[in-house]
């Protein structure tokens, strides 16, 4: 079944911070699990378990952004380890879109591969939209892929996805593995122009 | 126009272009191991899908193995659940695998070189974000997830965006007692820990080309850390002369045309690249991460920064706080609970010769617990064989199996509470040591050592 993304709405989760790495997100112990059910459950574990007396409640346990469906993050989400493990739990807990000043690459692709979006924001807007939301937290946060938009109440600004990718979510093709799959012929004939396959 | 090697091997890879535009890109080795496959092979079975490059495939296991007691069952149930189901896949499916008790287990990024399976002019993948060590071979090696190994196991393709190359020259000499460890430490240090984000690095200049490739190793497996999916080296004679002989390299009878061809991949001189970085060598000193990413980092000789010098100042607080520091104080002299010499960063053969050298004849601090985890089975028999694990042993280290062990604790070696360890590994995030208040150091393994030895941070370069 094709699924195709052009845009996502919902309620928004602000989470401040730069730099944060998928080991915060979920934690390696977590890893050993053969399936990815569950994984929700751990989403951002040691943090939200560090909270408590001078310590600001955890977004993800913030009772009016339960039901979110767009996290927003400011830059480098998502670095370190490839464990899709992390978008995989983000993604159970009911997120459908990440928007933020700009992610890893392997965070980025593969949460593509698991149809969420990761679209970047200019850090202004990115603040001034987290703001927005941390005063009224019911407000319903719109991003138009194609348009390239966000929209928020009378608050607007302009949101980018690398074209490719774009496609591919407009297309439902971002499981990319029927495309890989569709012409075996012409990888067949790639390997064979390969010195260390076919030998020199 | 010359091309980079990124690009030669790049276009020698295309399938075709996809609809949507990104590249079909034939993987020329996927290596496997148990953490982030069972969930692909599941999709696999429920498609009714195969392998059919299974002799482009090669699984082993790392992330959740035992150094200490490898009976099996293993003591923890779900580590044993998930071993017994890479067993089960990789028998259902074919694809040739070394388990615990193969004399060529170890951390797969240690073995697919030591064994002969990396090798220049190759694209590969891997589901583990340190996949770039094999850049240094000049091979293109990118680190993936788990849907995507189950692309790669499906169609032996990934779709893929085509990458900038930025070409890092480090020139000059390092001094005696800074390491392959500390230029890449440097590296990040100066270009940021998303400064690397859409390029692949490509590691050049004469330091590099008079490296080992245990130290082009070292450097191309943290490309990621800064950002990187991709570093690589061009191959040389270096490369050649370490592939030749190991028991997966071409045969003899075609190995000095493979050679050739392998020389022929090397970025052209007239090479056009999207940045150009230099590093000096010679300005380098040993440096510790004080901070909660790779990027944190300072020289031996130097002081944590105070966040109001900082361009985020709330960052530099927090991780100020997370790691127990003062603004402004040294880091020489902060105290080590745990030393860890291991890791697919630097757990090779010349690794722990340097780290044994340091601490022949001494012994560790009576607070400090310290472990050596070798990379490999095959590095710790060739270890064994000149007589290191008898320094270690007797300098008060624990001698373990072949792992990735404390670099990330999914096996029972984990930091305890908020103990502070110095750690020849790549990366010092919040808990990623197995306890979610632990604290790590990233430092060379001599710096380790000579760490264990002190039961604080202190200068190798003092100890000669």
């Amino acid at each position: 079944m094709i699924q195709r993304i052009t845009s996502v709405s919902g309620r928004a989760i602000p989470m401040r911070g730069n730099d944060v790495d998928t080991d915060r997100i979920m934690p390696a112990r977590f890893l050993r699990a053969i399936t990815f059910e569950g994984m929700e459950q751990h989403l951002f574990e040691d943090d939200r378990k560090l909270g408590g007396p001078g310590h600001n409640r955890h977004p993800f346990d913030v009772p009016a952004y339960q039901g979110a469906s767009i996290l927003l993050v400011n830059s480098n989400f998502g670095c370190g380890s490839s464990r899709e493990h992390a978008p995989q739990a983000i993604r159970r807990w009911g997120i459908q879109a990440i928007l933020g000043e700009s992610f890893a690459e392997i965070f980025f692709g593969n949460s593509a591969m698991i149809g969420m979006p990761c679209v970047t924001a200019a850090p202004g807007d990115i603040g001034a939209l987290m703001t927005r939301v941390e005063r009224k937290p019911a407000t319903v946060v719109t991003l138009d892929l194609q348009a390239g938009t966000c929209d928020a109440d009378d608050f607007r600004c302009a949101i980018s996805l690398p074209a490719k990718v774009r496609e591919a979510f407009a297309s439902g093709t971002w499981d990319t593995t029927g495309l890989l799959l569709d012409r075996y012929d012409e990888v067949k004939a790639t390997a064979q122009r390969l010195p260390y396959v076919v030998g020199i | 126009m010359g091309q980079t090697l990124l690009k030669k091997v790049w276009d020698l890879h295309t399938v075709r272009q996809l609809p949507t535009g990104q590249t079909q890109l034939f993987i020329g080795l996927h290596l496997v191991h148990e953490v982030t496959s069972p969930q692909a092979f599941d999709a696999l079975r429920q498609n009714g899908w195969t392998v059919p490059f299974v002799d482009r495939t090669f699984a082993t296991v790392d992330h959740i193995v035992p150094t200490r007691n490898r009976q099996r069952p293993f003591l923890d149930v779900m580590a044993e659940d998930m071993m017994a189901s890479l067993e089960r896949n990789v028998r259902d499916f074919g694809i040739r695998f070394v388990g615990l008790d193969d004399q060529r287990q170890g951390i797969v990024h240690i073995i697919g070189p030591e064994l002969g399976l990396t090798q220049p002019g190759m694209t590969i993948a891997c589901g583990d974000s340190h996949t770039s060590t094999h850049g240094a071979f000049g091979s293109v090696a990118f680190g993936i997830g788990t849907s995507q190994v189950r692309d790669v196991l499906a169609s032996q393709c990934l779709a893929l965006e085509p990458l900038k190359v930025r070409r890092i020259r480090v020139t000059g000499t390092l001094a005696k007692g800074v390491y392959a460890k500390d230029v890449i430490l440097a590296i990040i240090q100066r270009l940021g820990v998303q400064g690397g984000n859409g390029y692949a690095y490509e590691y050049a200049g004469d330091a590099v080309d008079r490296m080992t490739m245990d130290e082009r190793m070292t450097i191309c497996n943290m490309s990621i850390e800064g950002g990187a999916r991709v570093g690589y080296v061009n191959p040389d004679d270096t490369t050649v002369d370490y592939v030749r002989g190991r028991p997966f390299a071409p045969p003899a009878e075609q190995f000095d045309r493979m050679a050739a061809w392998w020389k022929s991949m090397a970025s052209d001189a007239d090479a056009r690249y999207d940045d150009d970085v230099e590093i000096k060598a010679g300005e380098l000193t040993p440096i510790v991460t004080w901070g909660v990413n790779p990027g944190q980092s300072i020289g031996i000789d130097s002081r944590v920064p105070s966040p109001g010098d900082a361009a985020d100042p709330k960052a530099v607080a927090d991780a100020l706080s997370y790691m127990g520091l003062e603004a402004g104080q040294p880091i020489e002299g902060m105290k080590v609970d745990v030393a860890f010499i291991g890791s697919c960063t630097n757990a090779r053969l010349s690794d722990l010769r340097e780290a044994a050298r340091i601490v022949k004849g001494k012994h560790v601090a009576k607070h400090v617990k310290a472990l050596v985890v070798p990379g490999s089975a095959g590095v710790a028999k060739a270890a064994e064989r000149e007589g290191l694990d008898e320094v270690f042993r007797s300098a008060g280290f624990e001698w373990r199996g072949a792992g990735c062990s404390m670099c990330l604790g999914m096996n029972p070696d984990k930091l305890e509470g908020d103990q502070v360890c110095a750690s020849s590994s790549n990366r010092n995030f919040k808990g990623r040591q197995g306890s979610p208040t632990g604290r790590t150091l990233l430092m060379s393994p001599a710096m380790v050592a000579a760490a264990a030895l002190a039961g604080e941070v202190v200068d190798v370069r003092e100890l000669g």
